[in-house]
């Protein structure tokens, strides 16, 4: 037992350094560089409590006279505020690390709940059929007529008139519910998809026929053949979040104001743009684009690499 | 041809059913309507005559009809925040997102189409792989992201557009007008130009996938052989075959522009319904959020039905598929 536990991650890697995706990954310089940016990106936030000079939410650390700084370049900068401060002299950079920290735990919450709401729902369209798969269709379609920021806030405000005090930890979960309810339509009609291509394969009968609970047909043998277009989606998804998580939050439906995301931060900044000072909201704003630019990048390599077409 | 009408028409009366319901469903159960007209300490006997004379001790299929008969005539109740009829609130904000929308698509078409056939006319020259480049960008970039921005250098640091409000309007009938003042322009610059971003940067990408498809085709082979100058083969024959689907990709982006109005009007304090609807999820006001979600669900399914009604008068084909089968997406 011992041996083979110790050996399978030996193997595991062996074969994925001698796999084809790998090779089209180590000749790609935009899936290089974009993974680069993005794993960067996702140290900074996890190790944000480290790696930030500054903790921006103990209130204790804040020094009014040294609010409104410029980054540490400029005329009146400091050496200790890298990127300036803002308006209650907060580190920008601290800001910064703890926002994108906020913005991809919401992100990728949403995602990874979205993904068990889709593809669950998919399996049991395509495989049921019927009835269960008419209804879930149909609210699909309608779903997917309306533009996904929309839905989003629409649930939102539901949320917030259901639960009018939420704070702090409910907050967040309205905010996620919100994006992954959106969100799991797209999962669902793929795997649908796939679901009933497979459902008809010999692989699918014979197990049927050896008399495999439906359940564990679907979970053992079905499922593993219908992930790599999830995996994908759900890669390409998660800048989606990121993105529409820092939209609601700009517009002020977002995470709760005392854990700034990075659309919070970016909200705050401007209104200080027009007293000229950029720095407040331009930071947060390449940290955000930076993000989601490098995950869709990812997310559109990853499509085109698993596309045997395009081979 | 009539039973393919009818049964879109059916399936657009069914969606908004379904819509009117969610709508419904947000009066009944968010809140109560009770507690929110009378205050929190209102006696019983008190509470039980409103209940009863609003109707909600009925049936709730009975309350639906009545809610369904009141929508229909735009009745959507009193506004919790402001005390006002929401069909008056929204009717006022209306020409504001309505002109913001429809400059925005005229942006996004005047530039998107010709952008799009000269990226693909010179696909192999720097400059249209910069603009697809460029395109790239316009596609992921937060909207609000862009609109600060241009707000920060085109308002703030150069001065030549206002940032916030509609400027002088002028009142026509019903309608309050910005369109017919050079300071209504000025002002509606920014946040129309804003909101096509996006757009612009969709139909040019699928105006040139659509123009290297052409093409490639026999039709313009064909054309080419014929000995006919350049210009007429681009224009004449390729552009005109690639206008069908373009055409119908912009008819159903009309509706996002709307959508998507929600967020420029909030970066640009345009006082429209998008800004309205925000003020309602943030405070939360159930009856302009139900409102806003009827309207927006009929603008949808009133431009999904028109481009698939057209489509069927186009292509004879689709008439006779079964339910689902529309425009295909």
């Amino acid at each position: 037992m011992r041996p083979a536990a110790a050996a399978a991650p030996v193997g595991r890697w062996r074969r994925l350094l001698a796999s084809d995706l790998w090779h089209d990954f180590v000749h790609s310089r935009v899936a290089m560089l974009a993974t680069a940016v993005a794993l960067a990106c996702l140290c900074g936030a996890l190790f944000a409590p480290w790696l930030a000079p500054h903790n921006p939410s103990d209130l204790a650390t804040l020094d009014l006279a040294d609010s409104h700084l410029p980054p540490a370049w400029m005329a009146d900068g400091r050496a200790t505020y890298v990127l300036g401060t803002d308006d209650q002299g907060r580190d920008i950079l601290s800001a910064l690390l703890y926002g994108a920290r906020i913005s991809l735990m919401v992100g990728i919450s949403a995602v990874v709940l979205s993904v068990l709401l889709g593809v669950t729902a998919g399996l049991l369209a395509g495989y049921a059929g019927g009835l269960v798969d008419a209804a879930l269709m149909r609210v699909c379609d309608v779903m997917l007529s309306f533009p996904p920021i929309l839905i989003a806030l629409l649930i939102d405000g539901v949320g917030r008139a259901i639960f009018p005090q939420a704070r702090d930890a409910l907050a967040f979960a309205v905010l996620i519910l919100a994006l992954a309810l959106t969100d799991w339509v797209r999962y669902a009609r793929t795997v649908r998809g796939s679901t009933l291509v497979e459902r008809h394969k010999e692989y699918v009968q014979a197990a049927r026929l050896m008399g495999v609970p439906r359940w564990r047909v679907l979970r053992r043998h079905v499922l593993p053949n219908v992930l790599g277009p999830v995996l994908v989606l759900a890669t390409i998804q998660v800048g989606h979040a990121i993105v529409a998580e820092a939209t609601l939050s700009y517009l002020g439906v977002g995470v709760p104001p005392a854990n700034p995301s990075l659309g919070t931060l970016i909200r705050i900044g401007n209104d200080f743009l027009y007293a000229g000072e950029w720095w407040i909201t331009l930071f947060p704003a390449v940290a955000l684009v930076l993000i989601s630019m490098s995950v869709n990048l990812l997310g559109d390599w990853l499509r085109d690499a698993l596309n045997p077409r395009l081979r | 041809m009539l039973s393919f009408i009818l049964r879109r028409l059916a399936q657009a009366v069914l969606v908004m059913l379904a819509v009117g319901m969610g709508a419904f469903s947000l009066f009944r159960y968010v809140g109560d309507p009770v507690s929110n007209m009378m205050g929190q300490d209102a006696p019983a006997a008190q509470r039980a005559q409103l209940r009863a004379d609003l109707g909600l001790d009925k049936p709730a299929p009975v309350q639906f009809a009545r809610f369904v008969g009141h929508a229909l005539t735009g009745d959507f109740g009193l506004s919790l925040r402001q005390g006002r009829e929401v069909s008056a609130l929204i009717a006022e904000r209306l020409p504001a997102t309505v002109e913001l929308a429809a400059v925005a698509a005229l942006v996004a078409m005047a530039a998107g189409i010709p952008l799009g056939v000269y990226a693909a006319l010179r696909r192999r020259h720097w400059d249209a792989k910069l603009t697809m480049a460029l395109s790239l960008l316009g596609v992921s970039l937060p909207t609000f992201l862009i609109g600060i921005v241009l707000i920060e250098v085109l308002s703030v640091l150069l001065g030549w557009f206002p940032s916030y409000g509609r400027g002088t309007t002028v009142q026509i009938g019903v309608w309050r007008t910005g369109l017919l003042t050079a300071d209504g322009w000025r002002h509606i610059a920014l946040p129309a130009f804003t909101l096509a971003v996006y757009q612009l940067a969709l139909l040019m990408r699928l105006v040139r996938a659509e123009m290297l498809e052409a093409l490639r085709s026999d039709y313009v082979k064909f054309a080419r052989a014929r000995g006919l100058p350049d210009r007429v083969v681009h224009f004449r024959h390729a552009l005109r075959n690639t206008l069908v689907p373009v055409l119908t990709i912009s008819g159903l982006q009309l509706g996002s522009l709307i959508a998507f109005s929600v967020i420029t009007e909030t970066v640009f304090s345009w006082p429209g319904m998008g800004s309205l609807f925000i003020q309602a999820v943030q405070f939360p006001d159930v009856p302009v959020m139900a409102a806003y979600l009827c309207l927006i669900a009929l603008v949808f399914v009133t431009i999904n039905l028109g481009v698939d009604l057209l489509y069927a008068v186009v292509d004879p084909r689709l008439r006779g598929r079964g339910p689902g089968s529309g425009v295909p997406r």
